[in-house]
């Protein structure tokens, strides 16, 4: 390591090398705090050029990176090695180009989610994904987490809205992905790749025009079954709402003590629907919302943004707001099929009554994709161990029901061990060729998203002309 | 284990079952993914090189296959195995035609929102391995943007998934995207899971003529960026210099937000059917594809007028299909596709041959990830034998 950091600094400038102990624990963990470990050294590289550096240095030594941006991800992707470097793009803040006429903004890793929409919003446009974390993740990161938001129900995910990425591949190579290019779409394959397939170091975006409409609605419930209900016959009427999103009480609760938020009072659930597009046809779709929603007890429709931020006040402090009603607590991610959403609600129900573990739901409900926030009191001997019972049980529901362990939170280090439970050793083996071809050496973020995976070896030779047995007459038998 | 002993039916091939000139000695027809993966099994085993075929409709499109032992015809893998309404997904064998499809989503008021030409023949298998982008890509992308889980088969019968049946999903990589677009040369795609989209209660297309030079500046920018939020552009021009446009609006209110578009157009007539040219190419033993950055559509409509191939495509997607109604010589073609590719490239776009009879044309132009794409196929393929030498790089 120390010849390692030697060679770093004189590749870059002095204060972009980090070794002071104290320092460096500041980049011990990410979001996901219960995984920590101090990073061998940290690199602060201020163009790609340097990242590319950085990487073929740690091919010369042998050691594996990291790259880092925010620092938000809940899944421990981000975790350093103390055996390696960590890259944190953190320097590389600058909006490139912003060119309207082709609707794209060319940007570097590190600039936050909202900076883009903000850059571009005062003339009509933003970026669409929009996780609840935008005003600090960085959009590498969710390049590398094919991150998701409330409204990627009707405009997709990160991998929709990128159109090309400049990368430094694990062995030091600086190339683009472009989803203009012929051949394979290796861009579709680098995004969701939680930084394993190597380092984003610019990234093209498609930003979309703002909606000439948006209503947005909230509908409070007696039970989640009811608001179950009124989301099946949304679907079922042939809409597609920007965003559809559930609460049970006891996150109205949290939500209530931590931002007074104001829902209404004893609501079983509470569903929030914002619709938006031209306003011909908001206007025709909220007319069919506010009939499927004749069950809620009471419907508000927000009438400028003032009233639509404060209905999404409530949803969008949930995670935070948990710490109001409760020491500790876990945040899951898992996708159930929207339709077994009833069933699987229930089933949590039934395991927190088991375990004497509380479970808040909060979520996405329009693509079933779960995040129940599991409580308890860290205090009280064996709740962790319970909470973490429980938890685990909701991925093996998601599973059973043919959704997935996790729907944008990503596998990191967390969830490692539950992706032979989705997976099959065939399926695994054959994701590990991808990562094989973009790293041989296995030293990009190893040891996230696969389980112990197996090493890449030699490509078996490849073999040209007639086949010996063929020459042999053996295999003409048919 | 010979093909023989896999139990799978089998057949002697002929000359109509050829893959651009290279007729395979046998054409094998399975019903199961434990049939495919016999087959490729047996294959490794006997060393013989396969070429997956669905409707054959783009079968001649890139390179002559190296060599081709089997030709592995997916039409009996053609069923509709869960249409999960409540859900908006599909699951569905790769040999289903994306007619048959069409019409079970239909049944429940559903659509997978991709528009490929003659649907009766193709299937989704071969669709999804061509991944060429039809007019509503503008507003909902390509074949890679709806799927949501994949089952391929690799080349030594490995049977391998990925994605799920979930239209949010970030376990593992996504080797969906990786076998989009991969033209049968890293192994079969057996099954696919797509993420579905309402029929629209209502369509118009607003069409007009218009000269190419006045549709430089405004008019096509306005269009895109319109919140009256048209599915689709199409342009239609011959002769790089008079062009037809159409737009779609699709969804409930499309008659009511029409007029806005038709103003932005300047004029045009508002019908509830397609003009007959759209989405269509109807001539492919030649074809160019250009893929544009949107605002130098007139340029590039310019660059291609100065060939003999008419242009179809999207001016707000950049991408375009040129067709060629007469014969061409392997020189005037090396010759033109050279020419428009250094024009193209300067305005920052791209020229391709899909389909070519010549070997001599340079059919995808350089492109940088090569090396990494052969890497890919390496470890896919060691043995080079899923219809080896077909796309990109003779990959
Ligand atoms: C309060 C809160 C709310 C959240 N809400 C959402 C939400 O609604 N939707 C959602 O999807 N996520 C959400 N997240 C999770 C997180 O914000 C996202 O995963 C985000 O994309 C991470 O970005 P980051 O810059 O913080 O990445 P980091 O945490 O720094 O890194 C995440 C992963 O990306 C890799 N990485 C980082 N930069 C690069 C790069 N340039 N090239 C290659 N790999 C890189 C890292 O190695 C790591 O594996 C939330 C998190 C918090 C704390
Ligand atoms: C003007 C135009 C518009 C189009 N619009 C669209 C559109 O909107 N959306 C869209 O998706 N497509 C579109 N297409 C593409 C076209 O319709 C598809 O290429 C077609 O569906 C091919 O289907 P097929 O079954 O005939 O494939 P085939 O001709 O049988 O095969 C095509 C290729 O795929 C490979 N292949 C076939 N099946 C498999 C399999 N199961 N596994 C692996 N490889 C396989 C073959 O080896 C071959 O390389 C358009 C094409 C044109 C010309």
């Amino acid at each position: 390591m120390e010849t390692l950091i030697a060679a770093l600094r004189s590749l870059l400038p002095h204060d972009s090398v980090i070794t002071d102990p104290v320092r460096l624990r500041t980049y011990e963990c990410d979001g996901l705090t219960y995984h920590r470990a101090t990073p061998g050294v940290v690199v602060l590289p201020a163009t790609a050029e340097q990242v590319a550096r950085v990487v073929r240095l740690c091919n010369d030594f042998g050691v594996p990176f990291v790259a880092r941006g925010s620092g938000t991800g809940l899944s421990g992707g981000a975790l350093p090695r103390e055996d390696g470097v960590l890259i944190v793009t953190s320097k590389m803040r600058a909006i490139l180009e912003v060119d309207l006429d082709n609707r794209r903004a060319v940007v570097e890793p590190g600039v936050t989610n909202l900076a883009i929409t903000e850059a571009v919003r005062d003339r009509g446009h933003y970026y669409a994904p929009d996780p609840s974390s935008q005003q600090i993740c960085s959009i590498g990161g969710n390049v590398a987490e094919n991150s998701g938001g409330a409204h990627c129900l009707k405009y997709g995910f990160t991998v929709n809205h990128v159109e090309a990425c400049e990368i430094v591949t694990p062995d030091g190579d600086l190339v683009t992905l472009d989803r203009m290019d012929p051949g394979y779409d290796l861009l579709g394959a680098f995004v969701g790749s939680e930084g394993t397939l190597g380092i984003a170091t610019k990234i093209t975006v498609r930003l979309c025009r703002a909606p000439e409409s948006v209503t947005t609605v909230l509908a409070a419930f007696g039970s989640i079954e009811q608001g179950g209900e009124a989301v099946s016959a949304i679907i079922g009427a042939g809409i597609v709402p920007a965003a559809i999103e559930m609460m049970d009480a006891l996150a109205i609760e949290a939500a209530e003590a931590a931002v007074a938020c104001a829902y209404p009072e004893g609501a079983g659930a509470v569903l929030i629907v914002e619709l938006d597009g031209p306003a011909a046809e908001v206007e025709r779709q909220f007319a069919q919302l506010r009939e499927i929603c004749s069950g809620a007890f009471e419907l508000r429709v927000a009438a400028d943004p003032a009233e639509r931020a404060a209905i999404w006040k409530g949803r969008k402090s949930a995670f935070a707001a948990v710490g109001r009603i409760s020491p500790a607590y876990i945040v899951q991610d898992g996708v159930v099929p929207r339709t077994s959403l009833p069933g699987v609600l229930a089933a949590i129900d039934r395991l927190s009554a088991e375990h004497r573990i509380k479970v808040a739901n909060v979520f996405h409900a329009g693509d079933g994709n779960l995040h129940p926030l599991v409580l308890f009191d860290d205090a009280e001997p064996g709740a962790g161990e319970r909470a973490e019972v429980v938890s685990g049980a909701i991925l093996d529901l998601c599973i059973e029901h043919g959704g997935s362990i996790t729907g944008e939170h990503g596998v990191g280090v967390d969830k490692s061990r539950y992706m032979p439970r989705m997976f099959s050793e065939d399926d695994l083996d054959t994701m590990q060729l991808v990562r094989c071809a973009f790293d041989p050496r296995g030293l990009a973020n190893p040891g996230k998203v696969f389980p112990t995976p197996r090493l890449c070896g030699e490509v078996p030779g490849v073999r040209k002309g007639v086949h010996p047995l063929v020459e042999s007459g053996k295999a003409e038998q048919f | 284990m010979t093909l023989a002993a896999t139990g799978v039916t089998v057949r002697r091939a002929g000359e109509k079952d050829s893959v651009s000139g290279v007729v395979p000695r046998w054409v094998a027809l399975p019903e199961t993914v434990e049939e495919i993966s016999a087959v490729l099994r047996a294959c490794e085993e006997q060393d013989l090189a396969v070429v997956p075929a669905g409707g054959g409709t783009k079968l001649h499109w890139g390179h002559p296959p190296e060599r081709c032992d089997v030709l592995l015809d997916m039409c009996c893998m053609n069923e509709i195995i869960e249409h999960a309404a409540g859900d908006l997904v599909v699951r569905t064998q790769a040999g289903v035609t994306m007619d048959a499809l069409a019409a079970t989503l239909a049944g429940k008021g559903q659509e997978l929102a991709l528009d490929p030409p003659f649907a009766e023949h193709t299937t989704v298998g071969g669709t999804l391995a061509t991944a060429t982008a039809g007019p509503r890509a503008f507003r909902y992308g390509t074949a890679r943007d709806l799927l949501i889980g994949i089952t391929v088969v690799l080349a030594d019968g490995t049977v391998a998934k990925s994605g799920g049946k979930v239209v949010k999903n970030v376990a593992g990589y996504d080797l969906g995207k990786l076998f989009t677009g991969s033209r049968g040369t890293l192994g079969v795609i057996a099954e696919a899971t797509f993420r579905l989209h309402p029929l629209p209660p209502e369509r118009r297309w607003i069409v007009t003529r218009t000269k190419v030079a006045d549709l430089a500046g405004e008019p096509l920018r306005r269009l895109a960026a319109s919140q009256a939020e048209p599915s689709a552009v199409e342009i239609d021009c011959p002769d790089g210099r008079n062009a037809t446009i159409a737009v779609l609006v699709e969804g409930s209110a499309a008659g009511q937000r029409a007029p806005a578009l038709r103003d932005v157009l300047g004029d045009g007539t508002i019908t509830a059917e397609p003009p007959d040219w759209w989405g269509l190419i109807l001539m492919d033993d030649v074809l160019l594809e250009v893929r544009f950055p949107p605002a130098r559509t007139v340029e590039t409509l310019a660059a291609v007028g100065e060939t003999r191939f008419s242009f179809r495509g999207s001016p707000v997607t950049g991408q375009a299909y040129l067709e060629l109604w007469d014969d061409v010589s392997e020189e005037e073609l090396t010759a033109v596709v050279d020419r428009l590719r250094a024009r193209i490239e300067a305005l920052g776009g791209r020229v391709t041959v899909p389909a070519s009879p010549y070997e001599g044309v340079d059919r995808w132009g350089h492109v940088s990830t090569l090396p990494l794409m052969r890497r890919v196929k390496e470890r896919f393929d060691p043995g080079r034998r899923m219809s080896p030498g077909r796309f990109v790089g003779g990959i």
